[in-house]
């Protein structure tokens, strides 16, 4: 599990992916399947913040969903702290915010957190001080006894973030956590991406925002039609671009067009 | 099991809160009602037509009430996509199935005790007596019967695309078990081989949902109790009957891709 950083600490690598390949059956009769991810290799290293970025399409929420267990790969394998990915036991210690947050609308936000504390096993007395203090992060305090359906799309975001946060996690996966946020919203998901940075936790996130990835990422990786283009800290990845959004369209080998 | 518990008390706090189980209690008793308080050609007997028909609305609304949440348990948690936050954490696949089954199994059991409460209300007021442990049989073996049609709605949700189509599938399978499933012997019999083996194949193969069924008649024309050793062995077939359809349930799920 251990490695060497470019400062020469030892570093814990606490997400792994080795030769992934993903196919999707075509339902179509003779078609060849879909190829999602071909063959790879990631590492994220324990207490980094690491940006994970493509174009639509790119295999980015793939490579999420066989980290999580949704999908299987046909190939390769993942590992979450050096447990395989498909047993439920890796998944102990993340905290997962999809790209779409849709939640029992059903429930307040305080039963809802209620209930994912009891799938983590948390004890009543420690899930109360959980719930008491991830809803305060997100601060949503005031709408705790509200029901879900009531809320606002950036509260229904915010309820998402208590979610991913309510177990402590060690890693935090993102899915494009500030996808259709107003800038008020997006500036609090990244002020707590902060704060869990400051606090030694590892967030591992998708995005299209490059500006926000260039102000909070230690590392980047840039994969496009399932294949890794680039890995490294973000001034490796900008080398002599002027900004990670120059970077970014050069490596996924963007030509822009000539105005007619 | 923590786990199952957890998503158990979520099944049952979401079919509180919706208006089915209200709308078809208040439909029946509505029923009910109006025909306790007629009394047609003037016959003494009518409280057993009453009764009868009381308890086959019971069946119709807990069937309906059965299949129809059980059908969509799955489905509404891929189409709202509550299910990508849940299986990213520590529940495995087969945990959330049971838990389903158990919450939508002990929310029907609570529709039942509901529903036979007003029966036993209703026959009391006309016949001035409360046979309690007929009501309890017959409301056990009915509760075990729905604990294998809500296992067999919920194979068929992770079998079926359409929520509505496993629904209109499960009503057609359980209303034909119920109606001929016991005809299905004397039927081999008259029937040459290979046919006769294969319609006596089919009728082993089935879970025989008509022996709870019948249970009514137990109730509407005051026969003696059951033997409590048969209510005990009928209860074990409708679960494992129940349990057979959750395993075959899980292993579907199992490689399924959720995203």
């Amino acid at each position: 599990m251990g490695g060497r950083s470019n400062t020469g600490r030892i570093m814990n690598v606490i997400l792994r992916t080795e030769k992934l390949r993903v196919e999707f059956k075509n339902r179509e009769f003779r078609q060849t399947p879909k190829v999602a991810l071909l063959g790879l290799d990631l590492e994220v290293n324990a207490g980094e913040v690491f940006g994970f970025l493509g174009p639509n399409g790119a295999g980015k929420t793939t490579t999420i969903n066989v980290l999580l267990g949704f999908v299987q790969p046909t190939r390769g394998s993942a590992s979450l702290f050096g447990i395989d990915v498909r047993q439920p036991i890796a998944r102990q210690r993340i905290g997962y915010l999809p790209e779409m947050t849709y939640y029992y609308k059903f429930l307040t936000a305080e039963e809802l957190l209620r209930f994912y504390s009891r799938i983590f096993s948390l004890p009543p007395a420690e899930a109360g001080k959980r719930i008491d203090a991830v809803l305060k992060l997100v601060e949503l305090e005031s709408a705790r006894r509200r029901l879900i359906k009531t809320y606002s799309k950036g509260m229904q975001q915010r309820v998402g973030l208590a979610q991913a946060l309510i177990n402590n996690p060690d890693l935090l996966i993102l899915d494009e956590p500030t996808s259709g946020l107003d800038p008020l919203g997006r500036m609090k998901v990244r002020e707590i991406i902060q704060r869990l940075k400051n606090e030694g936790k590892t967030v591992f996130f998708s995005s299209h925002e490059l500006g926000e990835v260039e102000t909070v990422c230690d590392r980047v990786a840039i994969i496009n039609q399932g294949e890794l283009k680039a890995i490294g800290s973000v001034g490796d990845i900008m080398g002599r671009h002027a900004s990670l959004e120059k970077a970014f369209l050069d490596i996924v080998g963007y030509q822009p067009q000539s105005a007619p | 099991m923590n786990n199952i518990f957890a998503v158990a008390g979520i099944v049952i706090k979401e079919l509180y809160r919706r208006k089915d189980f209200y709308v078809l209690f208040i439909l029946t008793v509505v029923i009910c009602l109006v025909m306790a308080s007629v009394n047609i050609y003037n016959d003494n007997e009518i409280i057993r037509y009453i009764k009868a028909i009381c308890l086959l609305l019971i069946w119709i609304s807990s069937l309906v009430i059965a299949i129809t949440a059980a059908a969509r348990l799955i489905p509404a948690e891929r189409e709202q996509r509550t299910l990508l936050p849940l299986l990213a954490k520590p529940l495995t696949r087969a945990q959330l199935i049971f838990g389903k089954f158990l919450g939508c199994w002990l929310a029907c059991g609570l529709v039942l005790v509901c529903f036979y409460a007003f029966f036993g209300a209703l026959a009391a007021s006309r016949e001035h007596h409360w046979p309690l442990l007929n009501y309890f049989q017959a409301a056990f073996l009915h509760w075990t019967a729905l604990g294998v049609v809500i296992a067999l709605s919920l194979l068929g949700s992770l079998v079926f695309a359409a929520p509505s189509s496993n629904a209109t599938i499960c009503f057609v399978v359980v209303a034909a078990i119920m109606c001929i499933g016991r005809y299905l012997d004397s039927f081999a019999l008259a029937h040459p081989e290979p046919a006769r083996s294969v319609i006596w194949a089919i009728y082993y193969a089935i879970p025989h949902l008509e022996i709870p069924f019948d249970m009514r008649n137990l109730i509407v024309h005051d026969w003696p109790l059951v033997g409590w050793q048969f209510v005990g062995l009928d209860a074990v077939y409708s679960l494992a009957y129940a349990a057979v359809f959750l395993v075959a349930a899980c292993l579907v799920f199992r490689r399924k891709a959720v995203n």
